[in-house]
């Protein structure tokens, strides 16, 4: 990986140091906020750590009581899983469909590519309270508004089958960031391609599938994989818009952690959530980028076949 | 492409009926703000104040400290996006303009850390600033931008990398030292992306909730995205003076975004190439 180039005669001490140098910030930070912290957690989940009080090593205590007597940490995992289940299929599927939209050739479009962006820049404690108040089962608009063409909306924040549904209507909210990484993505595609294909008699869905489709396989890889993340990692909007609740319907994995570490100040137990959740979230990357060498196609790979 | 008058109202159409949900909430918001008490809880709503109350505006400022919580949203907003500046545009011109040993085993740890979820460390990191002293100060929240982040950094590389070798070589021919190719040749080049990370570091920390929960206890060191979380905590039912003060925080970040648009969309497709 490093070859070893030939002294040059200015290529001093100093000059090896510099680069050094450049980058120190990112070293301090690093050891200092990153694997620091990093190493600490992971000792911490071999502790029985109160935050008053003296430390007590348990070995693996914390994650049997995890894995065998805490029956939340299962139910979290389940909701947050079926919230990841719900919510990267509908973010990905709209923000594709969006990005679409938006790079269709009439006039004006651009606007509405700002209009669909904006609630991206929003905090998510707008987003809550905003969502909060249209859900709001006495005077929230929506129901009023589904009410006007014959339906009868549930008790949104109220009734435990719906909250999770509010969360991930108001997390589509921002979907904007996900849309534009499509479509500038989708805007590099030459036009020459879709020209060719037109003459070759192939159709806009026939275009879609296979010409859009496969040149955004890696934006699509990347997409998968953040939205995963994020969606596991989901914490905001679930302390702001429902608490966890109601009847824990909604406590996420995010927010097991959270009131483990400073509602409860199990710290050690907490560490050890926290990390089998850093292990899942590797394990999953993993399997996602393993499997994407079978349907991720790279603009390199297909230039090396040309000239072949 | 061409395009037949029937696909182009079809567009439309979907367009807008799509605007409808970014939009209506905005609006709701809005209306809120602007109604009597009486209007705001009347079923079904009402869509238009009487008269709109702009007052509400200003009753709802002072109802909280909110003043000294923007002043505080302003001077960790702005401190951390000098820090992200000048910390990752450092590091970026490091890795993307010198071999050295190590290089890319470096490199590929700090790309590692982004996948590192936020609570693995935050228990720890309470700990060390509580050591350091730093709970209740807004120092947590600032002074880690001044060590990079390593998004940001990888935003900028790539863009470095693509600048060609002889421009430094020039310039250390003419006995410039490399502190000072960094800041006279490539700082102006890089006029755009650090643009690009300075709007994502103003709307990620402007925005951000959980930082500000976890290290501050009193009122007076409170954010806009924590003081408005909190006043609505206690006070769940003024939703007038709630929807009045959600719409001021929203206002700074749609500013920056107007402004910024275009860095933005050009700087997400970078982001993955």
């Amino acid at each position: 990986m490093f070859k070893k180039k030939e002294k040059q005669p200015s290529f001093t001490l100093v000059r090896k140091r510099v680069p050094y140098l450049f980058i120190l910030p990112w070293i301090i930070g690093f050891l200092v906020f990153t694997l620091g912290p990093l190493v600490s957690s992971l000792i911490m989940s071999l502790f029985d750590w109160p935050i008053t009080g003296e430390a007590k090593f348990i070995g693996l205590n914390n994650f049997t009581k995890m894995f065998t007597a805490d029956p939340q940490f299962y139910d979290s995992l389940v909701i947050t899983f079926k919230f990841a289940a719900i919510f990267v299929p509908l973010n990905l599927i709209s923000a594709l469909v969006l990005a679409l939209l938006i790079t269709q050739p009439v006039k004006g479009v651009k606007i509405f590519r700002t209009l669909f962006y904006l609630p991206a820049v929003v905090s998510g404690v707008a987003v809550s309270i905003i969502w909060g108040w249209i859900f709001n089962s006495e005077f929230g608009v929506l129901n009023y508004l589904l009410s006007l063409i014959g339906i009868e909306g549930p008790n949104w924040l109220i009734d435990p089958k719906w909250a999770i549904v509010t969360i991930v209507i108001a997390s589509a909210w921002g979907v904007g960031t996900m849309m534009l990484i499509f479509y500038t993505d989708i805007k590099g595609i030459p036009p020459e391609l879709y020209e060719a294909a037109s003459i070759d008699g192939a159709g806009p869905l026939r275009q879609f599938f296979s010409i859009t489709i496969p040149t955004i396989t890696p934006t699509i890889l990347f997409n998968v994989i953040t939205s995963v993340i994020a969606a596991l990692q989901q914490l905001t909007l679930v302390l702001l818009l429902t608490g966890g609740g109601p009847l824990k319907s909604t406590y996420f994995y995010g927010l097991f952690v959270y009131n483990n570490a400073f509602k409860h100040h199990h710290l050690g137990y907490a560490s050890a959530n926290a990390w089998f959740m850093f292990i899942i979230i590797l394990i999953l990357t993993m399997i996602i980028f393993r499997s994407s060498s079978t349907w991720v196609f790279y603009e390199a790979e297909m230039k090396k076949g040309g000239k072949k | 492409m061409r395009i037949t008058k029937s696909h182009k109202i079809i567009v439309y159409s979907i367009l807008v009926i799509l605007s409808l949900y970014f939009l209506f909430p905005f609006a709701w918001a809005l209306i809120t703000a602007l109604k009597t008490e009486g209007e705001a809880f009347s079923f079904p709503p009402k869509f238009s104040p009487d008269v709109p109350q702009f007052g509400n505006f200003i009753e709802a400022w002072k109802s909280q400290p909110f003043g000294t919580y923007f002043k505080n949203s302003v001077i960790v907003t702005v401190m951390t996006t000098i820090g992200q500046i000048i910390s990752c545009s450092l590091v970026a011109y490091g890795f993307a303009r010198y071999d050295f040993k190590y290089k890319n085993i470096l490199f590929i740890l700090l790309l590692s850390t982004m996948m590192i979820p936020w609570d693995v460390t935050m228990i720890p990191l309470y700990m060390e600033f509580n050591l350091f002293g730093w709970i209740n100060t807004l120092k947590p929240l600032i002074v880690p931008a001044f060590f990079g982040s390593a998004y940001n950094i990888f935003l900028l590389r790539q863009f470095l990398m693509n600048i060609p070798k002889d421009l430094e070589s020039a310039a250390r021919m003419d006995g410039a030292n490399e502190f000072q190719i960094f800041y006279k040749i490539f700082l102006p080049i890089m006029k755009g992306p650090l643009t690009l990370i300075a709007v994502l570091n103003i709307l990620l920390v402007w925005n951000d909730y959980l930082g500000p929960l976890i290290y501050l206890n009193d009122q007076s060191k409170y954010t806009m995205a924590l003081g408005l979380a909190a006043f609505r905590g206690v006070h769940e039912l003024q939703i007038i003076p709630i929807m009045a003060m959600t719409l001021v925080m929203i206002i700074p970040p749609v500013i920056v975004f107007a402004f910024a648009q275009k860095y933005i969309v050009e700087g997400v497709s970078g982001s993955i190439k």
